[in-house]
């Protein structure tokens, strides 16, 4: 199938034209070794049938300035490569004519057919610049269209001008041979190719280039020590040579209407955006309705999957006969991929949102205003919607770090993230705040139970902007962090580009993160439904020949508390209970800690199992009464005393108990490091702050 | 030497050099060129970054970045 690469600068319209060439034909796959997704799609094109479509990550130059832009490189320089494209579509943005066209010159000069898209025409002519596309076509000695990828103009012609140039490279634009002619042409020769600028690359690029074996990048850094190669000194000097002769080719295709002084749009509607009170009103107004949206928009959404789930589960139980595969399907595997879909509404809002921030241009406006104070802490503007959404789910947030391109700045954000207070949190604080602080007013209005609800807040947003601001002293990174960054011009947001990203993303998560989500479920499930011993198998017996006088549902939650404690994950509670002992929690806790594993607020319904409340409870007082009357063996007091219910609070405030937000880190960092290191860090912290807290309050 | 970081609001000058090699080549490649125009727009409410309006768009720079462009 014919392959064709699109490139272009962040910000020219790349994305509407991918989603215009591939409509839904699209998928998301990798690229091995980088973080980046690679996004490919299939467009049917007249004559040829199908065509595959890469979309690579927006860049100005091939000249990486992260470890995403990298792609590029490696993609355009090796032949070798299953992707490497047969036709490259360079996007520019006409408005900007002289800086777009640095990368069209770059990937012309590898040697690859390649077209000039030229979109935002009708920018360029109210800004007054007129573009005669056929001297300009000529002037490039190359295939020039003109579309509107807002509307898909040109779309048609743009096919036909791909398959013109296929196999038909028209020639480079800019000599590089005479940069470094000894060089180059000792690289021609030893890796036989016949374009210089490849080799001038290869030579430039050494070490962002990772396909080429050890000994050839070898044989290349020798090459460019003995030929004295200086490459910082001569891509600037290829920089300089480039545009010169851009702006040459250009000069008699571009004119200039009218020198318009007139303030623009873009120019009035900043004044209001970054204004120093009313743009940090309108943002904060901005983000609290995206944690609106997150926390109680999508709740409708969630309870109606958890239903769904819950009915397709009893049905199951119903209709397959009795036995260990279909408990494992309804009680298991059903229950399980309910878990996964059920984060489809925040994902779903979460990205609707962002993509609206990002296709305005005003996500541009929100790292601007929020840089200064971010960097401080160790992180980057582009932080600050991953970090606010994290307090509704940390899994639609941690997606959304996608947006942040420096590598050492995402990561941190990503690691800290999960401090963030998320509703799973809620039911966990709210059950162990009214057994513990009393329900009345200090200082007249303030209630004191809201006031420890809002310290758990506060307490998880201060460990994640102090754990941020000591991994930005400790990550080394190899990429040097800079900001220069466009602001793009503010357009109206397309539907149709929303719409893609909502369903790209759900979708991403579901297949990827979601295989680790459910086989972690499943797992949990079996820990708590099947026991070692024999007390687990004859639970019904034990509990009637203890408790002769229960009948109904008091039995049967005697029961179920019974074969829960005896259960593989009651064993696990015991065997763990002499290391969280300090802590002042039991076994029981510890069966709630790693049933927690699966969603936090799971900790509520275990414990009302535990306790033999039944897990159908109706309303929170039955376990609050229940909780309270708990004595502690040892003390012969109240087991659940401020010091225990503290410890627990500060525990959950700090622990990495979620499986999804693992699986979801694993799947963005594309690994098992970062994901290790934080249930490492996360569990430690919030093992030694409850030890503290324990120890203060007992 | 006067920088890009010295303009006043609505001030303009021209570029005439860099002083750190690294950043010079991608500011470059953003547009920003010896012999340029660069107009300082606005600074961030905090006082960084700022927003330059350089080659027709809206740039915005750190002030340490904008510290290694030397004005004439």
């Amino acid at each position: 199938m014919l392959k064709v690469a699109l490139v272009g600068n962040p910000n020219a319209g790349k994305t509407s034209l991918f989603n215009y060439l591939t409509g839904l034909n699209q998928k998301v796959g990798n690229y091995p070794g980088v973080t980046v997704d690679k996004k490919t799609g299939v467009s049917s094109f007249p004559t040829e049938g199908n065509v595959e479509i890469i979309d690579l990550p927006g860049t100005y130059s091939i000249y990486p300035r992260s470890m995403d832009e990298r792609v590029v490189i490696n993609l355009l320089t090796d032949q070798q490569n299953a992707d490497h494209p047969d036709v490259v579509v360079v996007i520019a943005d006409a408005s900007n004519l002289q800086r777009n066209l640095l990368l069209f010159t770059e990937v012309k000069d590898l040697g690859l057919p390649v077209v000039l898209a030229l979109n935002m025409v009708d920018v360029a002519e109210k800004e007054g610049k007129h573009i005669d596309i056929a001297s300009l076509a000529q002037n490039l000695n190359a295939e020039v269209v003109p579309i509107n990828a807002r509307i898909g103009k040109g779309i048609d012609e743009l096919k036909s001008a791909i398959l013109k140039v296929k196999g038909n490279a028209y020639g480079g634009f800019y000599d590089t041979t005479e940069l470094a002619p000894a060089l180059v042409d000792s690289i021609k020769s030893h890796f036989d190719l016949d374009n210089s600028y490849l080799a001038y690359q290869l030579a430039q690029q050494l070490n962002d280039i990772q396909y080429l074996p050890a000994e050839d990048k070898e044989w290349v850094a020798n090459e460019k020590a003995r030929l004295d190669f200086q490459d910082k000194k001569l891509q600037e000097r290829e920089t300089l040579e480039r545009y010169k002769l851009i702006r040459e080719r250009i000069a008699d295709a571009v004119t200039i209407h009218k020198t318009k002084e007139e303030r623009n749009l873009t120019e009035k509607l900043d004044d209001i955006f970054t204004h120093k009170v009313y743009g940090y009103l309108i943002f904060l107004g901005i983000l609290f309705l995206i944690f609106q949206a997150i926390f109680s928009w999508a709740e409708p959404f969630m309870d109606l999957i958890d239903q769904g789930f819950g009915q397709l589960s009893a049905i199951a139980h119903n209709n397959l006969p009795a036995g260990v595969l279909s408990d494992l399907i309804a009680e298991g595997i059903i229950p399980g991929l309910g878990g996964v879909v059920i984060f489809i509404p925040q994902i779903a809002l979460l990205f609707g949102f962002i993509a609206l921030l990002e296709e305005s241009g005003y996500m541009a406006r929100v790292v601007f205003l929020m840089d200064k104070i971010m960097v401080k802490v160790g992180l980057n503007g582009k932080s600050v919607v991953p970090l606010i959404s994290g307090m509704a789910c940390a899994i639609p947030a941690i997606m959304a770090t996608r947006t942040i391109d420096s590598w050492k700045d995402r990561i941190i954000t990503i690691f800290v993230t999960p401090f963030m207070s998320c509703s799973a949190r809620l039911p966990v604080y709210a059950i162990l705040i009214a057994l513990v602080v009393p329900d009345k007013n200090v200082l007249g209005t303030f209630n004191l139970q809201g006031l420890a609800l809002m310290g758990m807040y506060l307490l998880g947003f201060f460990m994640a902007i102090g754990s941020a601001y000591v991994m930005k002293l400790i990550l080394k990174s190899s990429e040097r962090g800079f900001f220069v960054m466009e602001l793009p011009i503010y357009r109206a947001p397309r539907w149709k580009n929303v719409g893609i990203t909502i369903l790209e993303k759900s979708k991403t998560f579901v297949f990827e993160a979601g295989k680790v989500i459910l086989a972690i479920s499943i797992i949990l499930w079996v820990m708590a439904s099947y026991g070692p011993s024999d007390d687990f198998k004859n639970a019904e017996t034990i509990v009637k020949r203890q408790n002769p006088e229960l009948s109904g549902d008091d039995l049967d939650n005697k029961i179920a508390s019974h074969k829960l404690a005896n259960s593989y994950a009651g064993e696990m509670g015991k065997i763990i209970e002499p290391v969280i002992k300090p802590l002042g929690f039991d076994w029981k806790i510890g069966i709630a800690l790693i049933t927690s594993f699966a969603a936090r607020e799971v900790f509520v319904g275990t414990i009302a199992t535990i306790y033999s409340v039944g897990s159908d409870f109706e309303d929170e007082t039955t376990i609050k009464s229940r909780l309270r009357a708990e004595r502690n063996p040892e003390t012969g007091g109240p087991m659940y005393t401020p010091a225990l219910g503290f410890s627990i609070l500060v525990f959950y405030v700090f622990a990495m108990q979620c499986m999804s937000t693992l699986a979801v880190v694993y799947r963005e960092t594309k690994g098992w490091k970062w994901p290790t290191l934080q249930l490492i860090y996360m569990t430690a912290v919030a093992y030694l702050s409850s030890l503290l807290v324990y120890n203060l309050l007992s | 030497m006067r920088t890009a970081a010295h303009l006043k609001p609505g001030e303009k000058a021209i570029v005439h050099s860099f002083s750190d090699d690294y950043l010079s080549i991608k500011l470059m490649e953003m547009g920003v060129l010896p012999g340029t125009e660069i107009e300082f727009q606005y600074a961030a409410p905090f006082g960084d970054p700022l927003c330059f309006r350089v080659s027709g768009y809206k740039l915005s720079l750190r002030i340490n970045e904008a510290h290694t462009i030397s004005l004439n």
